[in-house]
């Protein structure tokens, strides 16, 4: 493994943030983190049955792109958006209840982990297609164009995306009509089973965008200051007027591409990878610097993390005791305004 | 009230549309183009300007998308595919990513589009440039299809559609461009799944899609000197379907012919057929005929391309089949 795959640990520079915004970054990941991991458990008790594509590693990538947006912009996820859903201030409750199938869920049962939507925050759902939701990202940011609103949309996509064609035609677009969009990619190195050099000739997601018309960076996807001030960038540019942006974020999954198990010594990645990963830990880290600059003290994080565990627990609670949806509204929802399919 | 062919009413759809709401815009492949996809969008840019009526690059996919999107936030796109064998590039989002949206979310959130696929065959185009599979789309839970077949019906399907909030697939037919009538000049409605009996009759019911509503007039008309009262029905809206109307004809005919320029198989003339048998199958006098293309890609040259492509002939063929000793 080298390097340039698994850096040195983040280092923080920040400039300009106070410290209510560094607390909120550390406590949205540590949600983010303390939400995957019990549903990771809860699915080796298998009360949740719905495939999970856990989001933990990464947290950093979610957190620091949605401090930089309105709650009313938009953003479209993938399979993997537990974290993009929380960050951007969805519900934790309707979230959880959806894990586990139940009328309270966002979706109410019907979308599962890899469907969630909340559109009072500007969430107008995630796609399991890979890539599947970049067009569509690109047409909120048409539809935003057109109406002159500002209104920015942000499109989490992984690394596997840029080899889909639509991945290609949407970044055209968007570039051709100076759309507000920002493409996010999470390089977490893997697309289910395949390393990336087994997947592209070129490590050049960024290039490959930049050569498109994408105003484009790559930054330490572990970095959440450093992520912040990208995406903040990014959006700054949107608002404006100036166009879209893709930003590369170098980040890792530390679970395996589906579910809690690690998938370590299947020939796929070691374990020596996954620890340097975990070493880099973008919570951990970024914890140490605020403790260190003092915007924290070392008992305010462990109180943060009883808040948070708390939390995730009255969520958990919510769901189990929602009732399931009535298997009688089967066919509810296909249309909307039909007899029986509508609110 | 003006006589306007096909073509005309279609665009002055969309020219209404686009002055009377600020959340229609229109998007696709050629609105600058010369030809401006027939010219059912001819002076839209001028009017409107690109902002709104926007040409774009070679993505089918990409440009649908767009559109879904933008219905997503709140707008009323067309997006229109030039000929609906290029759509076939946009499948992934016109299903996955509009047609199963609003369910898949709890109805949180409904993709008002207007997906538009030209149907644009003859003059040799072959197995690539000439098809019109309807069914393929009816099959999909969550997307209504309409067909219009007659200058009236393009304008009025097209305003209801752009109205409707959820996706609407429209489907309109070059052969038809140049078919004129009456269409009133102010913007109008037709409902979306109401049928139209085109004409009454009582011996045999035949319900026709697209252009063969056109030939099965002219079928009828012939059938007529020969004492055969035929009963023509338009479905207009492939789905929902108005079966109702549909079985209602049949219960008084009591014999079917359905006639529809898509392939055979789990096509919407078998579905028309079986939602009909399950319904009056102890009144039915005969089995139904079918009117379709053939199990086969569309050929080429003129000779095939004729043998290819039902006609009148074809829908009087399968009424006189009833009557045969
Ligand atoms: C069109 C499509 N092809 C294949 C899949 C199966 N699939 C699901 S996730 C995934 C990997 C995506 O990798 P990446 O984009 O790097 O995202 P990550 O899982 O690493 O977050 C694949 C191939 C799919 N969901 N959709
Ligand atoms: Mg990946």
């Amino acid at each position: 493994m080298n390097n340039c795959l698994c850096p040195p640990p983040p280092e923080f520079r920040i400039n300009r943030i106070d410290d209510s915004k560094l607390k909120w970054l550390l406590l949205t990941m540590m949600r983010i983190r303390e939400f995957e991991e019990r549903v990771a458990e809860l699915v080796i008790e298998k009360k949740i049955i719905t495939p999970c594509h856990l989001y933990t590693g990464q947290e950093a990538v979610a957190s620091g792109v949605c401090h930089a947006l309105r709650k009313d912009d938009y953003l479209f996820g993938t399979h993997r958006s537990h974290g993009h859903y929380i960050a951007k201030g969805g519900d934790l409750k309707a979230a959880m209840a959806e894990m586990f199938g139940r009328a309270t869920g966002c979706s109410k049962g019907r979308g599962g982990s890899m469907h969630l939507v909340a559109p009072e925050v500007g969430i107008l759902g995630t796609s399991s297609i890979v890539a599947g939701s970049l067009p569509i990202a690109v047409g909120t940011a048409l539809a935003e164009s057109i109406r002159g609103t500002g209104r920015v949309t942000a499109v989490f996509h992984g690394d596997g995306v840029p080899e889909e064609g639509i991945w290609h035609e949407s970044a055209n677009l968007a570039a051709l009509k100076r759309l507000p969009v920002i493409f996010i990619c999470e390089n977490n190195l893997y697309c289910t089973h395949m390393a990336l050099d087994k997947r592209r000739v070129h490590d050049n997601l960024h290039r490959v965008a930049k050569e498109h018309g994408l105003e484009s960076v790559v930054v330490d996807g572990n970095n959440v200051p450093d992520v912040y001030y990208a995406a903040r960038d990014a959006v700054n540019r949107a608002r404006e007027g100036y166009g879209p942006s893709f930003i590369e974020c170098r980040t890792y999954r530390w679970r395996g591409h589906v579910g809690p198990n690690y998938d370590v010594d299947l020939g796929l990645r070691n374990q020596d990878e996954l620890d340097a990963w975990v070493a880099r830990c973008p919570i951990k880290h970024f914890a140490g610097f605020l403790v260190s600059i003092g915007i924290l003290s070392k008992n305010d994080v462990e109180e943060m993390q009883r808040g948070v565990s708390f939390e995730i627990e009255e969520a958990v609670s919510f769901a189990v005791s929602s009732p399931f949806p009535d298997p009688a509204d089967l066919t509810r929802y296909v249309f909307k305004g039909g007899a029986s399919n509508d609110d | 009230m003006t006589i306007k062919s096909y073509a005309k009413a279609v665009n002055e759809a969309h020219e209404q549309l686009l002055a009377s709401d600020e959340r229609v815009f229109v998007i696709g492949q050629g609105v600058e183009s010369p030809w401006c996809v027939g010219t059912t969008t001819l002076g839209l840019v001028a009017r409107f300007g690109s902002e709104r009526v926007i040409d774009t690059p070679i993505s089918e996919a990409g440009v649908t998308g767009a559109a879904i999107g933008a219905a997503m936030a709140g707008m009323r796109p067309i997006v229109f595919h030039p000929r609906m064998d290029f759509m076939y590039l946009a499948m992934d989002q016109i299903i996955n990513h509009c047609a199963h949206w609003y369910y898949m979310f709890g109805g949180r959130v409904n993709v008002p589009v207007t997906i538009r696929g030209i149907i644009n065959r003859g003059n040799e185009q072959a197995a690539q440039h000439s098809q019109s599979p309807f069914a393929m789309y009816v099959h999909v839970p969550g997307l209504k299809v309409v067909c219009p077949a007659s200058p009236y019906d393009a304008k009025g399907l097209l305003v209801a559609a752009v109205r409707d909030d959820n996706p609407v697939l429209y489907i309109d037919d070059r052969w038809l461009y140049t078919l004129e009538e009456e269409v009133p000049d102010e913007i109008y409605e037709v409902p979306l799944g109401k049928g139209r009996v085109c004409r009454e009759g009582s011996d045999v019911t035949v319900v026709a899609v697209s252009y063969l509503v056109r030939e099965a007039m002219k079928a009828a008309d012939i059938l007529a000197s020969e004492r055969i009262s035929v009963e023509v029905i338009d479905p207009r809206t492939l789905k929902p379907l108005d079966i109702d109307l549909i079985v209602n004809s049949v219960k008084k005919t009591g014999r079917l012919v359905v006639a529809d320029p898509d392939w055979p198989c789990c096509g919407f003339s078998e579905h028309v057929a079986a939602a009909v048998y399950s319904r009056t199958f102890n009144i039915l006098k005969n089995p139904v005929q079918f009117v379709t293309l053939p199990d086969a890609p569309v050929p080429a040259g003129t000779s095939l391309e004729k043998a290819y492509f039902p006609d009148k002939s074809d829908i009087f063929q399968a009424v006189k089949h009833f009557f045969a000793e």
